[in-house]
């Protein structure tokens, strides 16, 4: 009649290790694929380096307009003077769309209340940087704005 | 007819037992005994929110495209629409209420010590839940209000150091706040959050069935017999007749402040001015706003939302670091600053509703 055997206590540890780390690696195995499908997969954007918004005489004095540059929006603004600017209208602060104030005569986000001069700067508020700013340029033959990435910008 | 059905269900299921529990099942009575109705109100609300939730299922589109279109079809073609989504709006904000509520009341109670250290994570984890169900149910109508919040509420995700910018890709689906994103939160708010959140209230009420009701600090010792109520059928009756009043309120809430559906979302609008989030997030608001922009060498908002992920962490963690409390001590400190984190939640809101 065959007797039980006492198991070996140094074969079952290594069991005991093998199984919980074999189950380890399965779970890993599982988490990695879950991870990488939740993660959205990089879309190529198409590069869009100008955008040209249209003859001067569309933008009044003392006004601003968002603009579409590629999928991120961007404000122009002119200014009492008859100057152009533009910028990127997304706020440094937390990724609201800031406006032109034209009674103050600077940019403002209503989300926090965050203030840019007009020349992009933070000045008020919460904002920790500056708005990125694009180069303004007019056409001359057709007397249209023509908005280009500053130099030294990415795209 | 009924005992017959009961005696061929019992021979069955042996129900005869789980009636013997619920009849032992006891609700002790002494001055702190209204705030156990608290729980029982964030119950029935859940519940409110199952129910409309599907009704609504039946006609909300996501996509950006088809949203906004189909809460606007909801609440103006079919017959009671209105209705149905403010209940389902309403009863998201009271729910919220009631849960505060009853976690405040846990909290000055140490309800949550041991050996109830388990009820408290559970309800906390509820808790934030719910946040994530109010956080993305408010995106579903795909309206500008919602559509900044989304934006604010995501990009504070990015200001967590190292992994913030994944954490951003992960809640959008993608780098800006787009279809992408109102996929992701409609799944969330109907398919994931739904049963995982049945689960902890599982947890939650199931030790609560096994440890009874606590009972306040000290009491334990005190001499002479305690006074209870049976929980069939006095502490049920009552806890009906509240819900009934409650339903009463939200009825009348949705029939005359209907929930507003505002201007459909356009990602290439300024944010409009007053624009604020729901008055649970408001005192997050208020403080992103007044946050300086930076604060020695970092930027506000990031030791800001460190802080509140410090502030959530110490709140689950609670009954793990007050111990004196499970040896019946009670500590001052404590109710200091509970009464701090009510008053700052209380100011806060308050000053981000006001302000502009």
């Amino acid at each position: 009649m065959a007797t039980l055997e006492q198991p070996d206590p140094a074969r079952r540890k290594f069991l005991d290790l093998f199984l919980a780390g074999s189950g380890l690696a399965a779970l890993a195995g599982l988490a990695y694929p879950i991870l990488r499908f939740f993660t959205p997969p990089h879309q190529e954007e198409a590069v869009v380096s100008s955008v040209n918004l249209g003859p001067v005489k569309d933008f009044p004095l003392n006004s601003g307009k968002i603009f579409r540059f590629g999928n991120k929006p961007g404000i122009i603004i002119r200014s009492s003077d008859g100057k152009f600017r533009a910028f990127s209208a997304t706020c440094t602060h937390l990724d609201c769309i800031v406006q032109y104030d034209g009674k103050a005569g600077d940019i403002w986000c209503a989300c926090h209340g965050g203030r840019y001069d007009i020349n992009g700067q933070n000045i008020s508020g919460p904002p920790p940087r500056p708005l990125d700013a694009f180069s303004v340029n007019i056409l001359p033959e057709s007397e249209e704005i023509l908005v280009t990435l500053s130099t030294g910008d990415k795209a | 007819m009924i005992d017959k059905l009961y005696n061929w269900m019992d021979k069955r299921y042996k129900i005869e037992q789980l009636l013997y529990f619920s009849k032992e099942k006891s609700v002790p009575i002494h001055h702190g005994t209204m705030w156990y109705y608290f729980g029982g109100i964030t119950l029935f609300l859940f519940g409110v929110q199952v129910i409309t939730g599907l009704f609504l299922l039946f006609y909300y589109r996501p996509g950006p495209d088809a949203s906004f279109e189909s809460v606007k079809f909801i609440i103006t073609q079919v017959k009671f629409g209105w209705l149905l989504r403010g209940i389902h709006s309403w009863s998201a904000n009271l729910m919220v209420l009631a849960a505060l509520i009853h976690m405040f009341s846990v909290f000055f109670h140490r309800s949550y010590r041991g050996p109830r250290e388990l009820t408290w994570v559970t309800g906390v984890a509820m808790l934030f839940l719910l946040m994530a169900f109010g956080f993305s149910g408010y995106l579903l109508p795909w309206n500008e209000l919602a559509f900044f919040a989304t934006k604010v509420g995501t990009d504070s995700a990015r200001q967590v150091p190292l992994i913030g910018d994944f954490l951003l890709k992960l809640m959008r689906g993608g780098s800006d706040v787009t279809g992408a994103t109102l996929s992701r939160f409609f799944g969330l708010h109907v398919s994931v959050l739904p049963p995982v959140f049945t689960m902890l209230l599982g947890l939650h009420l199931f030790f609560v069935q096994v440890q009874g009701m606590s009972e306040p600090l000290g009491s334990e010792n005190q001499p002479g017999k305690k006074r209870t109520m049976p929980f069939l059928p006095d502490f049920l009756l009552r806890d009906l007749l509240i819900w009934l009043v409650v339903l009463d309120i939200l009825i009348l809430l949705a029939v005359f402040f209907p929930w507003e559906l505002g201007v459909k979302a356009d990602p290439f609008t300024p944010a409009p001015a007053g624009i604020k989030p729901e008055w649970y997030f408001l005192f997050v608001f208020q403080s992103l706003k007044m946050l300086p922009p930076h604060i020695g060498p970092f930027e506000g908002e990031v030791l800001g939302v460190l802080a509140m992920g410090l502030g959530a962490t110490v709140l689950v963690l609670l009954p793990f670091l007050d111990r004196a409390s499970s040896e019946g001590r009670r500590t001052r400190l404590l109710d200091v600053i509970g009464v701090f984190g009510l008053a700052y939640f209380a100011v806060f809101t308050v000053l981000g509703y006001l302000i502009d």
